[in-house]
């Protein structure tokens, strides 16, 4: 199938493959090894590399510039871009600037409101909202044109992402959303953790009743529990998260010292689950400062080896 | 209204304490409406500031004054001939009234005695609560009646974000999701399909980022 940019991420999917994406979360600091040691944890079990953009409103090393090192490194980065921070001349200069180095991959986000982070006292932006985000790549992309009107020498080429919420509320209206999302321009959609799997199961009928799994790639998005209290935290501090009782007694159940691979077992039975799950298109496993164990949750998962593309354009 | 809600009143002393005459000017507008700077939070504040200063045992002269509204010429114009007997006023309108009496009078200090907050509706006996941010472009009529630039923290035109939880906002349990109470509003309308259609790209020139604001009616103009 014809792929509309470089990025071998589309292209794995485009082929039929089940992709599988992780992210990296930026330091705290100016030490670009923080991100690049994570990377070498998970590049060989993964198709592409989310870096997260001050992700819960923590003030961070660059999104960007984070990606940067990743592409430096021969890897595949996919650049999360919240509209919290930057106002639309910010936003399509940094597409710009992560065109500059041929970075392929685009998520698009509003972001946590930043009261949940270091600066509760400072301003947000939200100039363009995640759709409109995704709208204005599309039209750099696709048209060459910048919101403004003018012509871009050299547009960005960008296989363009957005995030979807399966959980959130009103529930009535998460597929209207997703397929907002779809008519916008998103190309491939990363989910929220996946823990209530009949939850999500229904959402997915619910996509496909309208044929939106065929528009877009839906990659499910799951996190391991460390730890019992994680699933606990999850559950009730984090805002649109919806875990089950049954998931919390599961690793309440087992002693301390075997949560973790407890974690580790659901999180491969949920995808085991959700590969048969007709419109999956792929995994995001967001191992949360916890990357050593991508490559085993995607072996355990059967989706090791990653495909290897024969061309490269 | 213009929603406001009283300083605290150590504030108000420590701007106020280096004068000895001052003049206390409330509004009959908004600040009466939310109970902040009325005729009567003008007497309460007259009181505390009178007996503050008479325990530090100082003469403060304070008189009070409720104007009908202090963003018009013709009520700032009642106090032309009285203001100079003071040494500043404090003005309990909103920010708009302090700064227009400032602009008339141009020698006399004007201290504000309320912080301005937003514009908003009584939702019940002491509660006030937000409902319009002045954007310049009204979208109500394709957001069931419900704003998102003021309801949305977020302030996003193609709602909810995926932290919506119960009807309520990620930031504050006690805050409605404003996408929450637009879904309700279109599904209430049977207007729900109207949810799909993509909210164009705001132009945000005629809100704050486009400088101070002005509307002329050439037609009313004198």
């Amino acid at each position: 199938m014809k792929t509309k940019t470089p990025s071998k991420l589309e292209k794995i999917i485009r082929a039929g493959h089940l992709a599988v994406t992780s992210e990296c979360g930026p330091p705290r600091g100016s030490d670009a090894e923080a991100i690049t040691k994570k990377a070498e944890m998970i590049k060989d079990h993964v198709d592409a590399i989310n870096v997260t953009d001050n992700q819960t409103s923590m003030t961070r090393l660059s999104s960007l510039a984070s990606c940067i090192h990743l592409k430096l490194m021969g890897l595949e980065p996919t650049l999360q871009m919240v509209t919290r921070d930057r106002n639309r001349i910010a936003l399509q200069s940094d597409i710009l600037g992560a065109a500059s180095f041929d970075i392929y991959n685009i998520l698009c986000l509003s972001g946590d409101h930043q009261q949940f982070g270091d600066s509760p006292t400072g301003q947000n932006v939200f100039d363009l909202d995640s759709m409109q985000l995704v709208q204005t790549v599309k039209l750099m992309r696709d048209e060459g044109k910048f919101l403004g009107g003018d012509e871009i020498k050299r547009p960005p080429k960008m296989f363009i992402g957005a995030a979807a919420n399966p959980f959130a509320d009103p529930f009535e209206i998460r597929v209207p959303r997703l397929a907002k999302k779809v008519a916008a321009g998103a190309e491939f959609i990363q989910t929220q953790c996946i823990y209530n799997l009949e939850k999500f199961e229904l959402w997915m009928k619910l996509v496909r009743d309208r044929g939106l799994h065929e528009k877009v790639a839906i990659l499910a998005g799951v996190t391991p529990f460390k730890t019992a209290g994680m699933a606990k935290y999850m559950k009730n501090r984090v805002p649109g998260m919806d875990v089950p009782d049954e998931v919390v007694k599961r690793m309440a159940d087992v002693p301390k010292e075997k949560q973790a691979d407890e974690g580790i077992n659901i999180c491969v039975e949920t995808i085991q689950r959700l590969k048969e799950c007709e419109g999956v298109r792929g995994f995001h496993v967001m191992a949360i400062e916890w990357e050593e164990k991508v490559p085993e949750i995607v072996e355990r998962s059967g989706l090791y080896p990653r495909p290897v593309l024969k061309t490269d354009n | 209204m213009i929603v406001a809600k009283q300083k605290p009143v150590e504030e108000i002393i420590e701007e106020a304490k280096e004068y000895d005459k001052i003049l206390l000017a409330g509004c009959n507008e908004c600040v009466t409406v939310c109970e902040a700077g009325g005729k009567k939070e003008v007497a309460v504040l007259a009181s505390a500031l009178r007996m503050y200063f008479m325990n530090q045992g100082k003469d403060l002269k304070i008189d009070e004054v409720t104007l009908e509204r202090q963003c018009d010429h013709e009520y700032l114009e009642e106090i032309r001939n009285t203001i100079d007997q003071y040494d500043a006023v404090i003005s309990l309108a909103c920010g708009v009234g302090v700064q227009f009496m400032a602009e008339k009078y141009m020698q006399m200090p004007i201290l504000p005695g309320v912080d301005t907050c937003f514009m908003g509706v009584t939702e019940e006996r002491g509660v006030w609560t937000e409902r319009c941010q002045g954007c310049g472009q009204c979208v109500l009529a394709k957001t069931g009646g419900i704003c998102p630039v003021s309801r949305c923290a977020k302030r996003l035109f193609n709602g909810p974000c995926g932290g919506s939880t119960k009807g309520c906002c990620e930031i504050n349990k006690d805050l409605l999701c404003g996408w929450q109470l637009i879904v309700d509003r279109l599904t209430e309308l049977g207007r729900l399909e109207d949810y799909e259609k993509l909210a164009p790209i705001k132009d945000w020139s005629t809100e704050r980022a486009g400088g101070p604001r002005k509307v002329i009616r050439e037609d009313v103009r004198l």
